[in-house]
């Protein structure tokens, strides 16, 4: 009797093992993207592409971000930081392999952060690490920094995708054959159209899931309806066409996930060019937006709207779009009281992403409701950088920042909206090296209220995109507080 | 009365006038957008829906219609003005160099495809509708030059060209002339079917972004923008597409209508 219980519950378990090892043998999962990476090394460019195929897939910081926007371990498992705010110790994680098999130690850390801040790095961040003055290796699993200044947000800095531990050994060929400590290691490229990342069976934390994930780039928005819909993707992360998230959502096969992203999409206006150098034309351009139809028109609907360069999301976020609020008849007179009763003409380049693109098509006609002629020309990503980012060459364009607590950004004089107010910079000198939250607070607070009353960009939306995932599929971001697809913990149902 | 003429021709008519009531009067504006009113289905108000922007579609066809009649228009006519000379010229001057240059000359851009240069020359000097009709213009040249310099050389064997040479007169005073009044027929049918094509190359670059540009209406570019949301408001799609089809269709039936009214051998083999 006991015995043909056995028998039965081993049938039992034998069964559910089949199952597991059945779900397990699916292990494999296609992921599309937009935008394909130009080369595959974080940490010396701008190219958020680049993070979202690798950050804590193939490459880990010290700290990393979580789903929610948290900072927690990554490379380090703990740490201390000094009573006057100077020294952050750094203890590493222990047996913590490269997935060319040489070890990841404190001099790891030392030649990445080493790196970052040099002279002639081309790190996109480099601001965000200049302020470290040594690296100092302490014992192979310790490190020490030491700052110049105390800097509040230096475990903030040190988990973005730019910070991430690289290794002196496999530096060399990092752009087209990338090795890092992570859960994934790098498998293969075919440019054009896919990355593909192998399990790391040898990672020292939680292993992944999946055996092999598949990025695949469709930038397309009809090209990427057709993939979602023949079931040729898994998921698409960051999915082009807002308007067709209705259908998924009503689609059984499909769950749709609005990710919340760090992405202030803004209209950024060239603040040297004339007549964008006076504030009052600023303003009354402000005026002539209506935020909300452009997130109607151009986002069906997604997105919140925002009044100044700050996520909508984060707790010390000011709401400051009353203070420019829809209001043309208002617009117009503040334009008459600069001088430019007349309106005038100006250009508008927009990126590819349909926000830009359809959101540029809206505000031309608002513009023109108020005598401000644009002149709109499509560019793409390339061509954009290129007239736009670097070459300045520009009146207006629309573009989505979606770096984490980017605010920074307007101190820097030679950025490309050209914002140069000393006040400004002196603000955010002193919030990088205050560390008590809530002067953090009051000053993020006085930034957020300084560029909205000077009406540097017009402040439109916070971006939120769709993320399609097959029903199954369990384990991905809800949130994007930095540009990743963490595949780390995703698997089948 | 010969009927694909008169279907053509009122097919293409109907367009033709669309485009030019457009300059005076459409029932709506077509650069303003209208949020509160998008992706409405055809009713009276909107006889034709509107787009995702919340413009009438109706309008943005009659507007779209002269941008396609305007970039055809000029591409025939870079192509006639510049072709017709040249397959004069080298059917004056039969089996000199000069003839060879221009007909390997036509050849060569003959070779490429015609779309690919469009995206070329647009992808260089900037996408504009400008650059669209100077490169749908280039491709109109050989055409012309071809039938030219074919129709031209039986010409230049007839008795009056022959009386005319004996006369005195120089090869470029015959050419235009003789030669010239007697291949319009043959040009007038030849542009009917180039301007269909035009429309259809037009609309063709404005598709993949290379032709006018935003706000200016385009049927292309209609559809283009339509494209993902044909599953829920397929009208966005249907207009724009119908109007290519029914005007392309138009100046084709025009094109042969005209050539069996035109063209006298036919008319005598249709009696």
């Amino acid at each position: 009797m006991n015995f043909l219980k056995l028998s039965k519950l081993m049938g039992a378990s034998a069964l559910a093992m089949m199952v597991a090892s059945g779900a397990f043998a699916e292990g494999d999962m296609t992921v599309a993207l937009q935008l394909e990476p130009p080369h595959l090394d974080p940490t010396s460019a701008a190219a958020g592409a680049i993070d979202s195929v690798l950050y804590s897939n193939v490459f880990e910081g010290l700290t990393r971000f979580a789903s929610d926007g948290s900072i927690i371990p990554g490379l380090a498992k703990s740490w201390e930081i000094s009573e006057d705010g100077l020294t952050y110790t750094f203890k590493l994680a222990e047996g913590v392999m490269f997935h060319d098999g040489t070890t990841m130690d404190a001099e790891d850390v030392k030649f990445s952060l080493d790196r970052a801040r040099a002279e002639d790095s081309t790190n996109a961040q480099k601001a965000l690490y200049a302020g470290i003055s040594t690296v100092d290796v302490v014992d192979p699993t310790t490190v020490k920094l030491t700052l110049a200044a105390p800097n509040g947000s230096m475990l903030f800095n040190l988990a973005w995708g730019d910070a991430v531990i690289v290794a002196p050994e496999s530096i060399e060929g990092i752009k087209q054959q990338p090795v890092g400590t992570g859960a994934f290691k790098f498998s293969d490229w075919v440019q054009g159209d896919s990355i593909t990342l192998e399990k790391n069976a040898a990672y020292w934390g939680t292993p992944a899931v999946l055996d092999k994930v598949t990025f695949k780039f469709i930038s397309d928005p009809s090209a990427a309806f057709a993939a979602v819909m023949a079931e040729d993707v898994d998921v698409f992360s960051g999915y082009p066409a807002p308007e067709n998230v209705p259908q998924f959502e009503a689609d059984a096969r499909f769950q749709v996930l609005i990710v919340n992203t760090e992405g202030e999409t803004i209209l950024s206006t060239n603040n040297k060019m004339p007549p964008f150098d006076n504030v009052m034309v600023r303003k009354a351009m402000s005026h002539a937006i209506d935020r909300q139809a452009i997130i109607d028109g151009a986002m069906f609907g997604l997105g919140t709207p925002i009044g100044t360069h700050f996520a909508e999301h984060n707790p010390d976020y000011v709401d400051l779009t009353a203070g420019s609020a829809y209001d043309p008849e208002l617009a117009k007179k503040m334009l008459a009281e600069a001088g430019f009763a007349d309106g005038f003409k100006t250009t508008l380049k927009l990126p590819p992403p349909s926000y830009a693109r359809r959101g540029g098509e809206i505000i031309a006609a608002q513009l023109r409701e108020v005598g401000i002629e644009t002149e709109i020309s499509n560019l793409e990503w390339a061509q954009w950088l290129e007239q736009v980012f670097k070459g300045k060459d520009f009146g207006l364009t629309i573009v989505s920042h979606t770096e984490p607590m980017d605010i920074g950004i307007y101190a820097r004089p030679d950025y490309y909206f050209q914002y140069d107010k000393p006040e400004f910079q002196a603000l955010n000198a002193k919030l990088e090296s205050e560390a008590d939250p809530a002067k953090r607070t009051e000053l993020t607070a006085a930034m957020q209220k300084m560029i909205a009353e000077d009406a540097v960009n017009g402040y439109l939306f916070q971006l939120a995109v769709p993320t399609i995932a097959k029903a199954g599929v369990v384990g991905l971001w809800e949130n994007a507080p930095t540009q990743a697809t963490d595949m780390t913990a995703v698997h089948w149902k | 009365m010969n009927r694909a003429l008169t279907i053509g021709a009122v097919l293409s008519g109907a367009f033709a006038l669309a485009a030019l009531v457009s300059f005076i009067w459409v029932p709506y504006d077509v650069t303003g957008v209208d949020i509160g009113n998008r992706l409405k289905v055809p009713s009276m108000a909107h006889l034709l829906g509107t787009d995702h922007f919340g413009r009438d579609i109706f309008s943005m066809i009659m507007v779209g219609a002269r941008t396609s009649i305007a970039v055809a228009v000029v591409a025939v006519g870079i192509g006639m003005l510049i072709g017709v000379p040249l397959g004069l010229a080298a059917a004056a001057r039969k089996g000199s160099l000069m003839d060879e240059l221009i007909m390997r000359g036509n050849d060569l851009v003959f070779a490429f495809p015609s779309l690919l240069i469009a995206i070329m020359i647009t992808a260089v000097f900037g996408a504009s509708a400008v650059n669209a009709i100077i490169a749908i213009g280039i491709f109109n040249i050989p055409v012309f030059a071809r039938l030219v310099r074919g129709a031209a050389l039986s010409l230049w064997t007839r008795d009056y060209v022959l009386a005319a040479r004996v006369s005195g007169k120089g090869a470029a005073r015959i050419s235009f002339e003789h030669i010239l009044p007697n291949v319009t027929n043959l040009l007038i049918v030849q542009g009917t079917i180039q301007f269909s094509l035009g429309i259809l190359a037009e609309a063709g670059l404005s598709y993949v972004g290379l032709g006018a540009q935003p706000p200016t209406p385009s049927w292309g570019r209609m559809l283009a923008e339509s494209q993902t949301m044909f599953s829920f408001a397929p009208h966005l799609a249907i207009f724009p597409g119908l109007a290519i089809l029914l005007t392309v269709l138009g100046l084709n039936l025009m094109g042969d209508g005209l050539r069996d009214v035109l063209d006298p051998r036919l008319r005598r083999a249709r009696r």
